[in-house]
């Protein structure tokens, strides 16, 4: 009984936030890594892309709250994500069309598109502070949970209980349905696999005749999807402010770094491995130690939970001293 | 127009600037601008020699800048004896074993051929090290922060003078500096950027969390200054007669001359600094890094050792960024973590390299001065903007009021704007590298 109730105890705390925020991470990493993959550099400005399209999920989801549009049990900002998503395709279009082409017909160098980027991330940084503020928003409503702690309590008798999120199983839910298109487009389509060819080697792909502009806007919409997505998904679980998006940049970073930037199967197992690590260091391990007999006598808190950040952050050093092109051997030039 | 003229016209045209706000607004704020400039200045000689120079891409300028604010806690504020009796000592040991972990993991890296009995050795000696570091370090922080936690609760300083603490910036920066520069340094362009984000955040979460070392978010104020206090001028009757000389109010006087006291001090050390970037930048050792800027493979094979000198710039621009931390920690008088934001730290000072021309010394001073200026001045004219273009409509008018409200946010759309704007149409700067 006491080895379920440190089970129970482990999973309510440690496995299930694990995979949200895994997931989260898992579709953020892999826009960088088709950015990277595609375009060749770093976006710096991938996390005020997902703040841009949360952002316009949050406005439809008011506006629907509004008229009475509501999916019940479901959050509201499930139908609002179609939108978002169209209007962080529009944006990243424009963006595409005034600022980044113009670098990429000069052949600029990638560190001049990653501060290209940089002025980018302010400018959707600025323009989602001045449209909806820098403020906390709550635009999540529907069931609570899934389970709820006494619920599971009184279904199973543990002392222990388990708690899962709505929020949570929607976002393991889409995180899948979305990685799953992702991957037969990639590996099915024309299109995708034009784009895997280009990513490759572009001469050959140029020379067999894929047209590279469509490429980039075919990779700029993905992005925007898997962005946006990310963003909503991140928003629901947790709740939607602006400046917290740009501080995802560093484990968004990590994870695809650590997966291998340009390989999508990494960013997947990048965004997983940051995700347990950062939840398993910084939890308080004593209850569930106690149920399977130790008796420590503290918390057993390897860090305290203001420094999650420098647990992404200390892997990615060891994945850059031991094995810089990651695990998935991505691109290392 | 000859480069020198069209040069001194651009520095004739900010320091008009400074002057109009000076006329228009008050002198106060003239000076404001000016002092936080010169600081500014200072941060983008730093990162004109990473960038500049070298065509490194550090974009945690923010981490060098708030250990230069800690420098001046740590140098300047009184002693605390007691504080060092119940844990202080308690915890240099424990940051002492900490770093033997660290260099023991190194040792066994080095020393024990690859395979599993290295990674097992490895993990052994980081786990165990961790835990004989946290078992030493959590009862001393305890201690040290019980003491008179709601005035003090940190080990406090060495009593120093707080100029002294301008250099100590300068050295904890760059140990930092080497820190990152040895482990990222070497490898793909993009992967110093991301591991000095990284290093930013994390420098400012110790910061925020560890109380013991500068009392965290509950800010260190009133720290030492190299300047008189307003408040011992006013009474001082021959400061007063010589303000009444001049037609000023006691009051204005004394924070004038304060003022001007930190201009003078920041403008040596800003033409100290930008006269030894210029030496170096025409010194052999200058024209090799932009050798190797320019052209790595060409450079590596001429002999010259790349990631060395990389990190030998990285570390001297980092250290220049932690005096200027410092610099402007003294400036405040606080240290308050919570203000440091990467947006602001960070990238605004990017922006005022790349404006004012990379590569260029007078360039980034430049550039510094005038997008400070543009920071600090944007925020009332989007607000006068704003109140123009709604002129129009109803006073209660949502849309009125939501612009309004969010004109503080122009700043960041502006800044943005104006980097893309040069970087497309004019991306050497206003200043060009010769």
């Amino acid at each position: 009984m006491d080895f379920l109730n440190a089970l129970v105890a482990l999973s309510n705390f440690v496995l299930v936030p694990g995979i949200a925020y895994g997931s989260q991470l898992a579709l953020g990493a892999l826009g960088v890594t088709l950015i990277y993959g595609i375009l060749r550099f770093s976006n710096f400005a991938h996390g005020d892309t997902m703040a841009f399209g949360a952002m316009v999920a949050v406005l439809v989801t008011w506006w629907m709250q509004g008229i009475g549009i509501g999916l019940g049990p479901l959050p509201t900002a499930l139908l609002a994500l179609p939108f978002a998503i169209l209007g962080c395709m529009a944006l990243l279009l424009v963006t595409d069309r005034l600022v980044y082409r113009f670098y990429r017909e000069q052949k600029a160098k990638p560190v001049i598109l990653v501060i290209v980027s940089m002025g980018v991330m302010f400018i959707m940084n600025g323009l989602v502070r001045f449209i909806i503020g820098p403020d906390d928003q709550r635009f999540s409503d529907g069931e609570r949970f899934i389970i709820s702690a006494r619920d599971f309590k009184e279904m199973t008798g543990l002392d222990e209980g388990l708690t899962i999120k709505t929020t949570q199983g929607i976002t393991v839910i889409v995180a899948v349905i979305a990685v799953a298109l992702l991957f037969w487009f990639l590996n099915k389509t024309r299109t995708g696999k034009s784009m895997r060819a280009y990513s490759d080697n572009e001469d050959l792909a140029l020379l067999s005749g894929i047209n590279p502009e469509r490429v980039v806007m075919y990779t700029w919409l993905i992005v925007a999807a898997l962005a946006t997505t990310a963003g909503v998904l991140y928003g629901l679980d947790k709740s939607f402010k602006p400046f917290v998006y740009f501080q995802l940049l560093l484990p968004i970073f990590a994870s695809a770094i650590v997966g291998g930037l340009g390989s999508p199967l990494g960013a997947i197992a990048g965004g997983f491995i940051i995700a347990f690590s950062e939840v398993t260091i910084t939890y308080a391990w004593k209850k569930v130690l106690e149920y399977i007999g130790a008796e420590p006598s503290g918390l057993v808190q390897l860090l305290s939970t203001d420094y999650k950040f420098a647990v992404s952050f200390v892997i990615l050093l060891i994945v850059l001293l031991f094995r810089p092109t990651g695990l998935f051997r991505g691109k290392s030039v | 127009m000859s480069v020198p003229v069209k040069n001194t016209l651009l520095f004739a045209l900010v320091g008009g600037l400074i002057l109009l706000t000076g006329f228009m607004q008050s002198w106060n704020s003239a000076l404001l601008i000016m002092n936080m400039g010169l600081v500014s200045a200072v941060m983008a000689i730093g990162v004109n020699l990473q960038w500049g120079f070298a065509g490194l891409f550090n974009v945690g300028v923010m981490g060098f800048v708030a250990l230069g604010g800690l420098a001046v806690v740590l140098v300047s504020t009184d002693v605390r004896p007691e504080a060092w009796a119940d844990g202080g000592w308690g915890i240099v040991l424990a940051l002492l074993l900490g770093a033997a972990t660290v260099i023991a993991a190194v040792y066994v890296s080095r020393r024990v051929p690859k395979g599993m009995a290295r990674t097992v050795a490895m993990l052994a000696v980081l786990i165990g090290g961790f835990f004989v570091y946290r078992a030493v370090l959590d009862p001393n922080v305890s201690a040290v922060e019980a003491l008179n936690p709601a005035a003090a609760g940190n080990i406090g300083g060495l009593g120093l003078p707080v100029l002294l603490a301008w250099p100590a910036g300068a050295l904890l920066a760059a140990g930092a500096a080497w820190l990152i520069g040895k482990t990222a340094l070497g490898l793909r362009s993009d992967y110093l950027a991301i591991a000095t984000l990284g290093i930013a955040e994390i420098i400012i979460a110790v910061l925020k969390n560890e109380d013991w070392l500068a009392r965290g978010v509950k800010n260190v104020i009133g720290l030492p200054r190299p300047v008189p206090y307003e408040i011992d001028l006013q009474g001082d009757p021959a400061f007063v007669e010589r303000a009444a000389g001049v037609g000023l109010d006691p009051v204005t006087a004394s924070t004038l001359y304060v003022k001007v006291g930190y201009s003078i001090l920041f403008l040596i050390v800003l033409l100290v600094l930008l006269w030894m970037a210029q030496m170096a930048l025409k010194s052999p050792w200058g024209r090799m890094m932009r050798a190797i800027r320019d052209n790595e493979v060409a450079a590596e094979a001429m002999g010259k050792d790349v990631t060395r000198r990389h990190l030998q710039v990285f570390v001297l621009g980092s250290a220049v960024c932690g005096i200027a931390g410092a610099m402007m920690t003294t400036l405040d008088g606080q240290l308050t973590p919570g203000s440091y934001q990467p947006l602001r730290f960070t990238f605004l000072v990017w922006v005022m390299v790349i404006v004012g021309g990379s590569g260029n010394n007078f360039g980034a001073v430049l550039g510094a001065m005038l997008i400070w200026f543009l920071w600090v001045q944007v925020e009332p004219i989007g607000l006068w903007l704003m109140q123009v273009i709604t002129s129009g409509m109803a006073e209660d008018n949502a849309l009125r009021l939501h612009l309004i409200d969010s004109a503080a946010h122009m700043r960041l759309l502006t800044m943005g704007v104006i980097l893309l704007l040069v970087l497309r149409f004019s991306p050497r700067g206003l200043i060009p590298e010769k």
